[in-house]
């Protein structure tokens, strides 16, 4: 960076950064800080700060109350425990279903039709923005509570976060093998299943068990919504404050969570 | 992975079929694997309780809501829809600030390869409870603790932050080309030096790219928590579903996505222009 | 139709957007059964102009038939009724890697069976036993289920050569196939070719760097330059002269000065023609 180096009595002097670069760098800083000073003033303004004074009390409180978790009461944990892997795992198969062939119409590489892409594209954005708490907030609505409104909303938040990873997969397919496949005579389908589909394949099996793992996740609160599983006992012990359940509970959540992460890495790492 | 020639061929009279080698060698593996499958599908699906006739009835709240989106009602809460978006945002602004800014000490903690054992026990402790609880179920904690409002909002997403970035930091301190510290350890420098001249520029650049997309999920993020009262666009949401306001529904979804679509074109160009 | 050539091209030009022309008006016409090699430069316009005649590229001008068929005219299920009568040999293989060998091999059949069949791997009898005979001739009876990825360089061409046969094309597209090979793999492998040509009656079009390989193994030599015909003739007609005017004189002159004075063939004295090891 020889611009870096300016003379001062004859003597070199080195900056890591031009004048421009700095002075822009000091400007992007600036801003940044401004808008940081404005948004926490706007937080703090809202914030009833009398209750956040009290809230070490509160959290004693909170912990006082839990200890000792009532450890009987998992007993009657194992239905909506086996509900939220139900919720979960179907949930991401319904998803992968579906977002397997959008994938194929929002890559630039193998959409059929210019005018489908956006269309798909379309749809991954709009499934990825919209949390699954609120799509199951919605399905209550439509389907009434219970798992299959949670199955369907861990399914359409899936669909966008599959889509999305596999359109980018298959865009970075290598592309001589396609050509070798188009040069036998290949029709369309069969280019996709002799020169895509084996390519994909491995990081189309890491996807879809990444996604599954996050949905053991997110398939816990949907029952805060009504949408099933264990969700719902935590609702149900938070409102009757009986938080030695909600501690165990949380126990419950924790080991089942640590296990499915340990199960989706062991998955991925023998997949590579 | 050995070629022979018995295992996929069989000739019956001049006819010669090939099988496809199977994905698992194993027979017995792969019918049990394939039996174990089905009937977990078979006691899955049977478990789940549906009430058609509650299904039927809802149907037609859900032709209106989709009906809703045609016709999106920016109107009638327009002005509860600009402050839960504002609210929203502040949150994703302040919460990504504090959240980056505690994750690079945890961070750093959780690398074995710079970190002494108690402290990295610790670090890594935190982290897994971060990583494990879903943000509302913390939301519901900070909000006991807090007191309604976006403050426990605010500590709810900094505190996933704390888990999300401080793995990916650590993971990433752990992978670092050694012989660079090496060389920069043998100019005589200290610890505060080595973390400045040899391991902050090597993590540095993917820490930018990841603070921008820990931005996203953030905001994200943010209109959920409402939903247990930890502040933003989430309240306005479960009031207008709540009170059947499909028209505002519609609206504040319509808003979310376009925001998410702005700040994932913008990040994604910055972090092009990072990198 | 003893009196139609097996191929003929006729005033092929190849544009990409604005750029200089890949190819410029290319006449050849190639009779069944002969092994022609082309060389050129690197950029010629040599890839360019194999993939233009089964149309992976297509031309932006002039006419491509094989035999009597117009390739350049066909469309959809037409093309790929063409393409399979002309096999094609890839520099880097182009197997797909995470296939088995018998996969990869079976795909040559992939214009003659349908999408089912192909998708759930049940390719008829005779097709599975030709594919085995195949194996056999070039020389890999015995790796059928490895998979791809698993094999050596040679080992994947000659996978590579056997699917081009299981088309049981009348034409042999050959692009570089010995460039990511040892020497002597390359020669194994171009012997190889030359013998399932001479077997089969095959044509062939041959891209090849090495002009040592080209003459030792074709029938006749095409040379092309800046995407024209500069040379066509015999093996035994590549005088330095003429190796001059494919591959140009401003090249010689940036090599250091006295090493090219002796006609200027740096090529040909790299890689002397090999004795002994003849078929």
């Amino acid at each position: 960076m020889p611009l870096s180096i300016a003379t001062r009595n004859h003597q070199p002097v080195w900056r890591r950064r031009t004048t421009r670069a700095q002075w822009a760098l000091w400007s992007a800083w600036l801003v940044g800080t401004a808008l940081l000073v404005l948004c926490s003033k706007v937080i703090a303004d809202n914030t009833t700060w009398s209750f956040v004074a009290d809230a070490g009390r509160q959290a004693g409180d909170l912990i006082g109350r839990m200890l000792p978790p009532e450890w009987y009461y998992a007993g009657e944990l194992w239905r909506p425990l086996w509900d939220t892997l139900n919720i979960a795992t179907l949930g991401t198969g319904l998803g992968i279903l579906i977002a397997f062939p959008i994938a194929f119409l929002a890559a630039r590489n193998t959409s059929p039709h210019p005018a489908l892409r956006p269309l798909a594209l379309m749809v991954i954005v709009s499934s990825r923005s919209i949390n699954s708490l609120i799509w199951a907030l919605l399905l209550v609505l439509i389907l009434g509570p219970g798992t299959l409104a949670g199955i369907i909303a861990i399914a359409l938040r899936s669909i966008g976060f599959i889509g999305k990873l596999l359109y980018e997969a298959i865009e970075e397919i290598h592309l001589t093998p396609m050509e070798a496949v188009s040069a036998t005579g290949a029709s369309r389908l069969q280019l996709m299943s002799y020169g895509v589909l084996p390519q994909i394949m491995p990081a189309f099996a890491g996807i879809s068990v990444y996604r599954w793992d996050i949905n053991i996740r997110e398939a816990t609160v949907l029952g805060l919504v009504g949408a099933g599983g264990i969700g719902l006992e935590l609702n149900a012990s938070i409102n009757t404050l009986a938080w030695d359940r909600v501690a165990v509970i949380f126990v419950l959540i924790f080991a089942t969570v640590m296990v499915s992460e340990w199960v989706s890495a062991k998955v991925r790492h023998a997949i590579i | 992975m050995t070629g022979g020639r018995g295992e996929t061929i069989t000739t019956t009279g001049h006819a010669v079929t090939w099988r496809r080698p199977p994905l698992i060698r194993d027979r017995r593996w792969r019918w049990g694997l394939m039996a174990g499958t089905a009937v977990y599908l078979a006691l899955a699906i049977a478990s789940i309780e549906v009430d058609w006739s509650r299904v039927v009835d809802g149907l037609a709240r859900g032709a209106a809501f989709v009906a809703a989106f045609a016709q999106p009602d920016f109107v009638s809460r327009w002005e509860d829809i600009v402050a839960g978006i504002l609210e929203s945002l502040t949150m994703t602004v302040v919460s990504t600030f504090i959240g980056i800014l505690l994750s690079i000490p945890v961070g750093l903690g959780a690398a074995r390869n710079v970190s002494a054992w108690p402290v990295y026990m610790f670090c890594r402790g935190m982290i897994a409870v971060s990583r494990t609880f879903q943000e509302v179920i913390i939301a519901i904690l900070f909000v006991a603790m807090f007191g309604f409002g976006p403050l426990a909002g605010v500590v709810t997403l900094a505190f996933a932050t704390i888990g999300f970035m401080a793995k990916l930091l650590a993971e990433d301190i752990e992978s670092i080309d050694w012989r660079q510290v090496e060389a920069v350890r043998a100019t005589g420098a200290g610890w505060w030096q080595l973390m400045n001249h040899a391991v902050q520029p090597q993590v540095t650049p993917r820490l930018l790219g990841l603070s921008l997309y820990r931005l996203d999920i953030n905001f994200r993020e943010s209109a959920v928590i409402g939903i247990v009262g930890a502040g933003g666009i989430g309240a306005t949401l479960n009031t207008a579903i709540d009170r059947y306001e499909y028209g505002s529904a519609a609206a504040i979804l319509l808003v979310i996505i376009a925001i998410v679509m702005v700040t994932e074109y913008a990040s994604s160009h910055a972090r092009r222009f990072l990198q | 139709m003893a009196g139609i050539p097996m191929l003929r091209l006729a005033g092929v030009s190849k544009r990409y957007g604005k750029d200089v022309p890949a190819l410029s008006d290319i006449d050849l016409s190639l009779p069944r059964g002969q092994v022609l090699a082309l060389i050129g430069p690197s950029g010629a316009g040599k890839s360019t102009l194999i993939r233009c005649v089964n149309r992976l590229v297509e031309p932006t001008q002039g006419h491509v038939w094989l035999e009597d068929i117009a390739v350049t005219r066909l469309r959809g299920a037409q093309l790929r009724r063409a393409r399979r009568s002309m096999g094609m040999i890839f520099q880097e293989y182009a197997l797909v890697d995470r296939l088995t060998v018998m996969e990869n091999v079976l795909s040559g059949r992939l214009g003659y069976v349908g999408f089912w069949r192909s998708f759930l791997r049940r390719y008829p009898g005779e097709d599975v036993a030709e594919a085995l005979r195949m194996l056999e001739r070039v020389g890999m009876p015995d790796s059928m289920d490895k998979r791809a990825d698993a094999l050596s360089g040679g080992q994947r061409q000659r996978v590579g050569i056997a699917r081009a046969l299981l088309q049981a094309p009348s034409l042999l597209l050959i692009d570089e196939p010995t460039a990511s090979l040892d020497p002597r793999t390359s020669r194994q492998i171009m012997r190889l070719i030359r013998e399932l040509c001479s077997e089969r009656d095959l044509a062939a079009i041959i891209n090849i760097h090495d002009v040592a390989l080209a003459q030792r193994f074709a029938d006749r030599i095409v040379g092309l330059r800046d995407g024209r015909i500069v040379y066509d003739g015999t093996p035994d007609g590549l005088t330095p002269a003429v190796l001059t005017t494919i591959y140009g004189e401003e090249e010689w002159s940036t090599a250091p000065a006295g090493d090219e004075e002796s006609g200027g063939v740096g090529h040909t004295r790299q890689m002397p023609l090999p004795v002994g090891d003849a078929s």
